[in-house]
């Protein structure tokens, strides 16, 4: 059993949690992700883990509810238990100094890839970070990343906020400007990251997205996560799940993971069902979205995830940027497309 | 307890007179709707029956035959007196997990194979007498003494929880030594309930071999991957183990190879067992998902236990139809016999001699079809089976709408690639001597599949009593000998593995 430290909202049904896991935190690195069971009977998602603290012993999970799992964990608060989690699995990811760095993230992805930013800056890098959302209250962590990037640039679908438009326009608009890109991180929705590697491949900018296929063990045993990089077959839990963006086939990816839709949608509807009748294990995550979440400024000024990062860029200013300690991962669960 | 005397002792001729008793089995027309399992198993009646046709050969071969060398003769006159928590105990002796192994064990290549029965008629049934025994114990006829032995101090770090680490774990803790058994998955058993399905190996037994372990004192940590999690580095530095057995299996699924092969709807066979088995897609309120067979045509590759078991759980998903594809004929199929025979009961069809080009999807990258190439047999091949030759111009095309790749599991490269120091094969298993288990690393043994690749879980259980005693008298000596045999151990697991190439295809 690992018991949640903290459970605090983000946005709507976005909750970033703290849990007790003091061996995971010890060794978890960026871009590694554990595999988790809300209960007893429950499936096994992966989570890329955001942020971890070895000499307390917790890692950080940041969860967007798309789906029946996601959102029974999302109800779940500081006390409860989580009644497995298995990590850090994957390979971290590969940071160095590239000189200018454009952090993307779309959704949760953008908080995920939050601290890649911090371990690209720490790197020495140049950061730039585009952060986008369907419409504004989706935009996450921005003030966090004003703090730690050199620029960053906010897009929503629908104009509520920032630039009206995707992530690849501003993207596209710095790379027809002549601005010289070297590092490309993308982490967020399937299209996103494709759209994204799209934009990039003309110009041979080095671009890396970290994927998110099904999963059932994350130990390389089942090849559930397979996927198609270049004219190879990679398990993305053990391989990845960071890959070459102009190698993956994003195509066979997004088939791979709608495979289950109709069973998602029917299992989300009757825990809806069931959580609407009260019947549910679990409190009220509207209540405690109420209580803690307020959208017009739901800048997590007491999020831990905050302070934490504020935390290290104190100390990176203070010590040799090499001695990165940070992060960055896959969007939490599967992002809806 | 039975009474002393026991039946009337039979004589030979009589005994020879009494024909083999057959499992009593649930009807194939229902079975093959239901996950419960097929074979009942036999009444004390049956059982007496049938232990009084061993003729108690004076040089029973089928000793010979067992790789654990299980006292068969004398479990099974036990047996024929009635004397059933004695069989338990010589069962015992040497197998730790006789309610699985005889289940699952391939009995008709070992011990029944050698049973002098068998040269004029039927063998002894051998395996249906030790899983009676064994269920016997289980269900209360036996009463388990559970006597604590003085403690060594020593800490012994078991990673999986397969046949091969339970064993090892349980002859560890008997010798006093403290235990801790680490497994990544949530769950304990390791093939034996993320592959085995329930209709063959109740996963109730298993959970009771570890209840049973849990009180003789063994430690059990799930979640917990070693090479990951812990480093074995750790478990001898921080964790404080004195040291390590390796019985993480051989968890890397083989593919085909073949266009295609990532369309949704093609499955390793690890995955839709252990979707169905482990993750209990089969309840009608598990979480997790398989893909709906209702109605469906179902191809499962490979014709071993693997293939037979993914075919059969088609069917029970309620598949409209189920096939084996597999690419020799039938004497060559390596499953169980009793797997085929029931196969074949439950309405499985066998499609010989083919063997897949490319599967096919539709425009939303689902398999649709599979085009097949006819095969024939040419002469023997490495493994001395008649090498399968394609037939120029002979292929079909299948529709299926789920595709099974059965045809094996190499090593998992996790403690390769997080231990380097430990000398792994140009296969990927991990360089073990064959008798002491030892590796290449001072106080790491490895013993069962991931030294062997895919075997048996007989084999497996063997390797970790094995290991057992050659951690036993590590820990007490303290001496590691400077360098195991390594051209032995070469040569032992190049037949091993090459014996696993030939149980998975
Ligand atoms: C579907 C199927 C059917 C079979 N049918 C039969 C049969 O009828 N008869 C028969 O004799 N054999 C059968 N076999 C083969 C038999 O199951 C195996 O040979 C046997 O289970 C091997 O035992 P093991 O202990 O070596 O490994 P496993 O049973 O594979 O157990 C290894 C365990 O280690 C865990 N693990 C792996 N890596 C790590 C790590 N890094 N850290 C922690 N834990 C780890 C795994 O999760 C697993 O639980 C079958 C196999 C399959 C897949
Ligand atoms: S999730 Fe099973 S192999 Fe990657």
């Amino acid at each position: 059993m690992f018991p949640i430290l903290e459970a605090r909202s983000l946005a709507p049904d976005v909750v970033y949690f703290r849990i007790e896991a003091p061996r995971i935190a010890r060794k978890r690195r960026a871009g590694q992700f554990v595999i988790l069971r809300v209960k007893d009977g429950g499936e096994r998602i992966p989570l890329t883990i955001a942020d971890s603290d070895p000499d307390e012993g917790w890692i950080a999970l940041i969860v967007q509810g798309v789906g029946k799992t996601t959102k029974m964990l999302n109800a779940l608060t500081a006390g409860d238990t989580i009644a497995d989690v298995a990590g850090p699995l994957g390979e971290p990811s590969h940071i160095e100094n590239f000189g200018t760095a454009v952090s993307i993230g779309g959704g949760v992805g953008a908080a995920i890839a939050y601290p890649t930013a911090v371990a690209l800056k720490d790197a020495g890098n140049e950061v730039i970070s585009i952060l986008g959302g369907r419409t504004r209250e989706l935009v996450i962590l921005e003030n966090e990343m004003r703090e730690i990037c050199d620029e960053v640039l906010t897009t929503t679908d629908d104009g509520s906020y920032g630039i009206h438009g995707r992530v690849t326009d501003p993207l596209a608009e710095m790379i027809r400007s002549g601005r010289k890109i070297d590092f490309v991180l993308a982490i967020g929705p399937i299209p996103m990251m494709k759209a994204v590697a799209e934009t990039t491949r003309p110009h041979g900018i080095r671009t890396v997205v970290s994927l998110n296929p099904i999963m059932v063990d994350g130990t390389g045993m089942c090849g559930g996560c397979r996927v198609t990089i270049g004219d190879e077959t990679k398990f993305a839990c053990v391989d990845g799940p960071e890959f070459d963006a102009h190698l993956v086939d994003f195509d066979t990816l997004s088939a791979r993971n709608r495979a289950y839709l109709d069973f998602e949608h029917h299992r989300l509807e009757q825990y809806e069902h069931r959580h609407g009748a009260g019947e549910g294990l679990f409190p009220d995550p509207e209540k405690r979205d109420a209580e803690t979440h307020d959208p017009e400024t739901h800048d997590p000024e007491g999020c831990h995830l905050a302070r934490r990062i504020r935390a290290l860029k104190d100390e990176a200013e203070r010590t040799e940027p090499q001695n990165a300690t940070s992060t960055p991962g896959t969007s939490a669960s599967r992002p809806e497309e | 307890m039975a009474s002393e005397s026991g039946p009337k002792k039979l004589t030979p001729k009589e005994r020879m007179k009494i024909p083999r008793q057959s499992m009593p089995a649930e009807d194939p027309n229902t079975r093959r709707h239901d996950f419960h399992e097929v074979n009942l198993g036999f009444t004390t009646a049956l059982a007496v029956k049938e232990a009084q046709r061993c003729i108690e050969c004076k040089k029973p071969g089928c000793i010979q035959g067992c790789p654990v060398h299980v006292h068969i003769r004398e479990f099974v006159a036990l047996v024929a007196e009635e004397r059933f928590e004695e069989a338990a105990q010589i069962i015992k002796q040497d197998n730790s997990l006789p309610a699985i192994c005889g289940r699952v064990c391939p009995q008709e290549e070992q011990c029944e194979h050698l049973c002098v029965l068998g040269k004029k008629g039927d063998p002894v049934a051998i395996g249906h007498l030790e899983r009676f025994v064994a269920d016997w114990e289980r269900n209360g006829g036996g009463l388990m003494t559970v006597q604590r032995p003085e403690p060594t101090g020593k800490r012994v770090a078991v990673v999986g929880s397969g046949p091969a680490g339970l064993s090892c774990a349980t002859d560890l803790v008997k010798q006093g030594h403290v235990v801790t058994v680490f497994e990544a998955l949530h769950e304990l058993g390791g093939v034996l309930v993320y592959g085995i399905p329930e209709f063959r190996l109740p996963k109730e037994i298993v959970h009771a071999e570890i209840r049973q372990l849990e009180k003789l004192g063994v430690e059990f940590q799930t979640n917990v991957v070693i090479g990951q999690t812990v480093t074995i580095d750790e478990l001898f530095g921080e964790e404080g183990f004195d040291a390590v057995f390796l019985g993480v299996g051989a968890g890397l699924p083989r593919f085909l190879n073949v266009p295609g092969e990532n369309l949704v709807g093609v499955y390793s066979s690890n995955e839709f067992l252990t979707r169905v088995n482990l993750m209990k897609a089969y309840c009608q309120d598990s979480d997790t998902p398989v893909i709906d067979l209702e109605g469906r045509n179902v191809a499962v590759f490979g014709a071993g236990n693997t293939a037979m078991d993914a075919v059969r759980t088609a069917l029970r998903l309620g598949a409209k139809t189920a096939r084996i594809i597999y690419r020799r004929s039938a004497d060559e199929m390596p499953a169980r016999k009793e797997e085929i025979h029931h196969a074949k009961e439950e309405g499985v069809e066998f499609v010989l001699l083919h063997r897949p080009l490319e599967f096919v999807g539709d425009a939303e990258r689902r398999l649709r079809h599979v085009r097949l190439q006819q095969m024939e047999l040419g002469p023997p091949d490495d493994s001395g089976r008649r090498r399968p030759v394609p037939i120029e111009g002979n292929e079909t095309t299948l529709d299926i709408d789920l595709a099974v790749v059965a045809i094996g599991n190499e090593a998992n490269p996790m403690i390769q690639k997080s231990s380097p120091e430990i000398e792994h094969t140009k296969w990927g298993t991990i360089q073990a001597d064959d008798e002491t288990c030892r590796t290449s690393r001072r106080g790491v043994f490895a013993g069962g599949d991931i030294v062997t690749g895919g075997a048996t879980v007989i084999l497996a259980m063997g390797a970790g009593r094995r290991a057992a005693a050659s951690i036993d008298e590590y820990l007490r000596t303290g001496a590691w000998e400077a360098e195991p045999d390594v051209e032995a151990a070469n040569a032992d697991s190049n037949a091993d593995a090459n014996a696993g190439v030939k149980a998975a295809e």
